[in-house]
């Protein structure tokens, strides 16, 4: 009997996936729901009998859309996956626990030194070194300590969280629990953002199953669902909101990993950080450095959206150029027209045009040019994009999504989106632009956190402000 | 009145721990530069406490010193050296090293930019606004030096509704800043949490969790009023009146916490009463009482002329005060002389300062040359005067409030802080919220067993009247557990009475398992709770009347101490014993001598010596034989021998318990004096009035519960012409005992001089020093706030058997519940300042709570006319259905003195106190529809008696 492997994920699912399941089903099929690979331009990409098909709309036809055997695939096989390996080839609850349950034996300090040596840095998009905020929550004594998962994925044309939550959540387990062992946390919690019932749902399985297998002894694993604000992907704002408390962002200091939930030393990190554990531990810290480029380390899980012909998820290491990303891997607009700017890391990133395109992507390149790697969300939109209506969207996207703690962000989102409003009316008055230059200084330089203090960049970028 | 108070902006760093802060950092010092300036301070000190303490404020909206910093207003930005960008001062700690720079040119263009930002969303009707001139936001903008808004007509807040529901503050969105100061004010220092921020980004608005501030939790503190940086939250005397322009330092007459405040005035007229950020009993703190409800000192039905009558049946006549003065010498000396010179005597007020305590004291002792004098402590906590000085030495608190910042665990007893001590009450929540535990033992369900972030690990709600078994219960379990504390009791206790207390409490008869079912509580929980007091590591007890107001009072007050020394938990910070006194002076006025039995300082009358002491001071012969208490004074009179009574500032017909048996008494005798700011119930009775001064008025003392001794200052002249000591002053003279103080501090100095407890006290050293909390020793000059660190005053703690001998007062068929009565928080006492105040606005009358099970089984439901029937009169009020009282348990208040609550109490007292048991009357509760024959008698002689005032 032949067998389907069809992705029980959200963007395949919302594509049909689930109804083409069923009908291999009757047609005979021993049918395996796997998670997707993240080649959304091919989604519902099915594989029979080790071969690819996809985008599939009819099984009748499946010939028109073949892609050819998984494993050569050039847009999987070009990738360097070590977070998303797993993720797509099987059934994600077919799972064997021996390798972490090796791994839990190792020495915590040992643990630490080899995340060190990794070079990782945070994916959620601060890019802060992980080993530091490991020694702390280590070193930090307490009676309690907590590794939180932030999961609350909100940047503009972002899935990887989603996407290794649904297809691999053993992987976010295993980083959890590794963690865990090493800060000394007996419980980890992850915060997932409300409009993804389905990543829920597995992941919520997967924690059982975790248990039935035993592996939650050490340290207990629970799944906490947000209630829809972006502003609960700051770290501190989503402590609160764990603690039952109003999304509202804290002051720091204290950090996190020495006073944060309840209190007490947290680990905070993005998914895609500490699914990057396994892969560090199993093949060692060094091995991981070996890849990228300068204090970038290790491979990034870029996300293609927006205008764009393969919109996909790219697990590559650090160092490819934005250009490369866009047009070889993403095969350029999907409106077939010159690529006009392309928004890096998210509503808060920066739009980039021109030979700003050409930069490769690290932390360090982009910041040079006053961008940011962020989660590695990248927005692509061509040559017809009016970016003053972009600046527009910024100061509004901060509006509708500032928790209204400091007052340049809660008045200032408002007054910098009346002033675009102003500049769209009537665009060579230019007192509005320096208004807004000023007002950008402002939320730059005074707000609380990086919402209002990041929301100047894609402002600045789209309305070429220095 | 522009408050002049320095702001540090964030809180001190006390012991390494940033006020109220769990995990605080050490206490070591770090040193940096502030614009240059060097400055050393606690590590943990934010940068802006530290420039501030340098004599650079940096400027602010979010950040007060009484509150965590919260870091939102972001005009405190500084730049440090070595580091990028702005950082918030107030949430940035110092470090060692540090170079920061608090002013240039970016760092002030930024702090232009936010203050744009604000004022682009703000009113500009600063001339007409009622905080014109005190108001944070308007010396900001004045402070970084905006000159420009440039923001068009954009979406702003200045269109929204003006919440004026509280009686004594608005609140005005439209000026609002969203510093979310009322709201940690509300959480940080009130511990109610009602307020909150309401959505999000440019719509989130502060709320309270109902439709406006009166029907939300709001407890009307004035917390958040007090928090508020602009004109968003302002006291309506102030809307009304305008900003205050001077300020009179002071002490709260209401409970015994005894709050510092600032009476904030323009000329002689109070516009805003506002808590003393340095007032150690309050640290900057008040409740509804203190802070808001003080315009019964204006109120109409004030009485300002001195009044006389020869039957109490007559008209008064308004008479000059040399008048009423001769008159009532002289009624006095022909009453002494028909009568014999014990017929007469007095009580003195725990409502009145030290000094005027003092003047009647000794007019009694000296002038009527008896000793008749009582306190109305009789009737509240005689017993812990007793009980304490018999075990530890001393009559009186063994701690500091600020002791319970270092409680590991709180047991309450009988006491309901946050109704009749709410500003103590705010300061035990935060330890909770710290992580403290709480035991409570009382019949009822009080809101501190279960409020927001605050739940009691224990409570046990024991069956009124069964205190004492419940703390033998606690001594066996801590006696047959192991849980002594050995090295204590060795060092610090009389050996011989430990070891026969240990027999004692090892009794089968005192275990839990035997007492439970008197008791009402399961024995499982009694050792669980006796087991947590006595592994706390630092337990407080913390207790009032429902522990004092039993027949057994005093020796519960013993079994508390025996308790608390055999687990060591006595002399130092975070322990102890530790009454809640109801008044405001209940401990000054027993300091003050004011007991037949003792003189000043609780030392026995019977001490020659000691007598021979105060006879040389005072040129007079004192009896060795102690005089009446109250209760005696009251029988005698009914007896028709005791025939005069000077009465200062208390109701005894509707404070007293068996209300028609004091009627009659009063009824009974020739001359009663009454000494009052009102008409009340028992000057419905007198033939003398003397209208006494409001705390306004005052110059004097009061001494709170801590034994600190604070300042009253007078913000006006006495109303009535005369200082209420300058009265009894006469009196004493014209009886024949001159008595020549030129003014109430040289009444304090003879106190001073006679007192030990009261040595080196001087209006002074208080003005110097602000307060202090008796004793002030050599050792100790400004005070004493732990007792018995290293000895027991009485030298070794004593161990007293606590033999419980039940009370007389038994539920029976006819009689099957149990009444317990106290106070609730927007009324105080008998009521008479506060029914004078819109406190009303809350509740205006006194409702018996019931058990809905006791409720069903009479056919009761919420609101019903319900009469209450005991073995000594019967009374109809209102009733709610409520589990805050267990089945078999009802309760209510006596604020109000047409309810009449005291008609239905006994006469059944402490065995060695007579303190009356308020807290124990069996009675029936049926459905009423009239009043009860003694209320219609009340109504009757309320017209007939305020028909006999001079018309005016």
């Amino acid at each position: 009997m032949s067998i389907a492997k069809v992705p029980r994920e959200t963007l395949a699912i919302a594509l049909g996936a689930d109804e083409l399941a069923a009908e291999l089903a009757r047609s005979g099929h021993e049918v395996v729901r796997t998670g997707s690979y993240g080649l959304c331009w091919a989604e519902p990409m099915i594989d029979i009998d080790g071969i690819a098909y996809g985008p599939v709309t009819d099984l009748a036809d499946l010939d028109a859309v073949r892609l050819g055997p998984v494993d050569a695939l050039p847009d999987l096989a070009r990738q360097e996956r070590r977070v998303f390996d797993r993720c797509g080839r099987a059934d994600p609850f077919d799972y064997d626990p021996a390798w972490v349950r090796s791994q839990l034996e190792r020495d915590p300090a040992e643990i630490i030194d080899e995340i060190e040596a990794s070079g990782l840095r945070g994916r959620g998009g601060a890019g802060f070194p992980a080993h530091i905020k490991w020694r702390t929550v280590h070193d930090t004594p307490a009676d309690e300590k907590y590794v939180v998962v932030n999961a609350d994925e909100g940047d503009s044309g972002t899935f990887a969280d989603r996407l290794i939550m649904e297809g691999d959540p053993f992987r976010l387990i295993e980083g959890m629990l590794l963690a865990g062992r090493a800060v000394g946390a007996r419980k980890g919690i992850v915060y997932l953002r409300s409009e993804y019932p389905l990543a829920a749902e597995i992941f919520a399985r997967a924690i059982k199953s975790a248990r039935a297998m035993g592996l939650l002894e050490t340290c207990a694993i629970e799944l906490f669902v947000g209630a829809g604000a972006y502003i609960c992907g700051e770290e501190t704002s989503l402590l609160e909101s764990l603690e039952g408390k109003r999304g509202e962002i804290r002051a720091k200091p204290p950090v996190p990993a020495v006073a944060g939930l309840f209190g007490k030393p947290t680990l905070v990190h993005n998914v895609i950080t500490l699914c990057a554990v396994s892969g560090i531990l199993d093949k060692g810290g060094a091995a991981y450095a070996d890849l990228g480029v300068g204090a970038s380390t290790g491979t990034m899980a870029f996300q293609l959206a927006g205008n764009v012909e393969k919109g996909a998820l790219i697990e590559i290491p650090f160092g490819v150029s934005l250009r490369e990303l866009v047009e070889d891997w993403g095969g350029g607009t999907r409106t077939g027209r010159p690529v006009g700017a392309v928004q890096v890391g998210g509503p808060l990133g920066a739009y980039l045009k021109g030979e700003q395109i050409d930069t490769p992507m690290t932390y360090e390149a982009l910041a040079a040019i006053g961008a940011g790697v962020g989660h590695g969300g990248i927005v692509v939109f061509d040559d017809t994009v009016d970016l003053v209506r972009q600046a527009h969207y910024a100061f509004a996207f901060c509006a509708h999504e500032s928790c209204g703690k400091c007052t340049p962000c809660r008045i200032g989102a408002v007054r910098g989106k009346e002033m675009v409003e102003a500049l769209m009316a009537s665009p060579r008055s230019g007192g509005e632009l320096a208004i807004i230059r000023d007002l950008c200084d402002v939320m730059e330089q005074a707000s609380l956190c990086q919402m209002g203090g990041m929301t100047p960049i894609p402002v600045r970028s789209a309305l070429g402000l220095k | 009145m522009r408050n002049n108070d320095i702001d540090f902006g964030t809180p001190a760093v006390l012991n390494g721990l940033p006020n109220g802060s769990p995990d605080g950092a050490s206490s070591e010092k770090v040193s940096l530069t502030v614009d240059g300036h060097r400055i050393e301070v606690p590590a943990g000190t934010s940068i802006m406490r530290a420039a501030v303490e340098v004599g650079i404020p940096i400027p602010k909206l979010c950040a007060t010193d009484s509150l965590q910093a919260f870091g939102s207003c972001r005009l405190c930005l500084i730049e440090v050296e070595g580091r990028r960008g702005l950082h918030a001062s107030c949430t940035e700690p110092v470090r060692e090293g540090m170079a920061v720079r608090t002013q240039n040119e970016h760092i002030a263009k930024i702090r232009r930019g936010v203050m744009e930002l604000y004022i682009s969303d703000h009113p500009l009707d600063c001339l007409t606004c009622s905080a014109n001139g005190d108001c944070e936001l308007q010396d900001m903008a004045g402070a970084v030096g905006l000159r420009e808004v440039r923001y068009g007509d954009g979406a702003n807040h200045l269109e929204s509704d003006i919440d004026a529901s509280n009686p004594y503050f608005s609140f005005d969105p439209s000026k609002c800043i969203v510093c979310s100061r009322c709201v940690r004010a509300c959480d940080e220092v009130q511990g109610t949490f009602a307020l909150t921020i309401d959505g999000r980004g440019f719509d989130a608005s502060v709320k309270t969790g109902a439709e406006d501030f009166f029907s939300s939790e709001c407890v009307s503190c004035g917390a958040c009023v007090q928090a508020c940086p602009t004109a968003t939250l302002m006291e309506k005397s102030v809307i009304d009146h305008g900003v205050p322009d001077r300020v009179v330092k002071t002490t709260c007459a209401y409970c015994g916490v005894g709050c510092s405040f600032k009476a904030e005035l323009k000329g002689d007229q109070v516009v805003r009463m506002t808590p003393d950020k340095d007032g150690l009993a309050n640290h900057g703190h008040s409740c509804v009482k203190g802070r808001f409800a003080w315009g019964y000192a204006n109120h109409t039905e004030r009485i300002l002329e001195p009044m006389i009558r020869d039957d109490i049946d007559d008209p008064w006549r308004a008479v000059t005060w040399d008048e009423a003065i001769s008159h009532t010498a002289r009624r006095l000396k022909a009453i002494q002389a028909e009568h014999g010179i014990n017929a007469i005597g007095g009580i003195t007020s725990s409502r009145c300062t030290n000094e005027e305590v003092w003047v009647v004291m000794k007019m009694i002792r000296a002038a009527f040359g008896n000793n008749n004098v009582d306190t109305c402590a009789r009737v509240c906590h005689s017993p812990t005067g007793y009980g304490l000085k018999q075990t530890f030495g001393t009559s009186a608190g063994t701690q500091n409030f600020d002791s319970v910042a270092d409680a590991d665990l709180m047991m309450v007893i009988g006491a309901n802080p946050t109704d009749g001590h709410p500003v103590f009450a705010s300061r035990m929540k935060r330890r909770l919220r710290q992580g403290a535990k709480l035991i409570v033992l009382d019949p009822r369900r009080i809101d501190l067993v279960r409020s927001p972030h605050v739940q009691a690990e224990y409570h046990l709600p024991l069956l009124p009247g069964t205190n004492v078994p419940m703390m033998n219960a606690f001594a066996h379990v801590v006696v047959t557990e192991g849980l002594i504390d050995h090295d204590f009791v060795k060092e610090r206790c009389d050996l011989a009475s430990f070891e026969e207390w240990v027999g004692f409490a090892a009794c089968e008869e005192n275990s839990p398992e035997h007492v439970a079912d008197e008791i009402g509580v399961p024995a499982e929980d009694i050792r669980a709770a006796a087991r947590l007091y006595a592994n706390a590591g630092n337990a407080a007890i913390y207790y009032g009347l429902g522990v004092t107001e039993h027949s057994q009072g005093s020796t519960m007050v013993m079994a508390m101490a025996n308790l608390a020394m055999a687990t060591g938990n006595i002399g130092r910070p975070g322990v102890g014993i530790n009454p809640l006194r109801g008044q405001n002076n209940v401990q000054g006025a027993c300091d003050m001598g004011s007991f037949p039995h003792e003189l000043s300082g609780n030392r026995p009358i019977g001490d020659d010596a000691l007598r021979a002491q105060f006879e040389r001071a005072w040129g007079v012969a004192i009896g060795a034989e102690p005089g009446f208490r109250i209760p005696n004074m009251l029988n005698a009179a009914c007896a028709g021998e005791f025939k005069a009574m000077y009465i200062q500032g208390e109701d005894l017909a509707q404070s007293d318990p068996n209300t028609q048996h004091v009627e009659e008494a009063l009824a009974a005798m020739e001359c009663v004096i009454v000494q009052d700011l009102f008409l009340n119930e028992t000057a419905k009775f007198a033939h003398v009035f003397f209208p006494g001064t409001s705390f306004l008025e005052k110059d004097g003392t009061f001494t709170n519960a801590e034994r600190r001794i604070n300042r009253v200052r007078p913000v006006m002249p006495p109303k009535t012409g005369m200082a209420e000591w300058e009265v009894t002053q006469a009196l004493a003279t014209a009886l024949g005992y001159p008595m020549q103080y030129a003014s109430a501090s040289e009444i304090m100095d003879e106190v001073a001089a006679l007192t030990p407890t009261f040595a080196n006290v001087s209006f002074d050293l208080l003005d110097r020093v602000g307060s202090v909390q008796w004793p002030c020793t050599d050792a100790a000059p400004t005070g004493t706030p732990i007792m018995h660190r290293d000895t027991f005053v009485r030298g070794k703690g004593m161990f007293v058997l606590t033999d419980y001998q039940p009370t007389e007062e038994r539920a029976n068929r006819k009689f099957p519940l149990l009444l317990t009565t106290g106070r609730i928080l927007t009324q105080y006492n008998v009521g008479a300042q506060t029914r004078r105040t819109k406190n009303l606005e809350w509740l205006n009358e006194d409702l018996l709570e019931i058990h809905p099970a006791d409720a069903e089984l009479r056919g009761l439901r919420e609101g019903d006319w319900v009469s209450v029937t005991s073995r000594m009169g019967e009374i109809s009020l209102r009733a709610t259905v409520t589990e805050r009282v267990v089945p078999g348990v009802v309760y209510t208040t006596f604020h109000h003195p047409d309810t009449g609550t005291n008609v239905v109490t006994t006469n059944l007292s402490d065995w060695a106190t007579n303190c009356p048991e308020y807290k124990v009357t069996a009675v029936e509760v049926r459905p009423a529809n009239h009043r009860s024959s003694w209320q219609e008698t009340f109504g009757v002689r309320l017209t007939e008696q305020t028909d006999l005032l001079p018309q005016t």
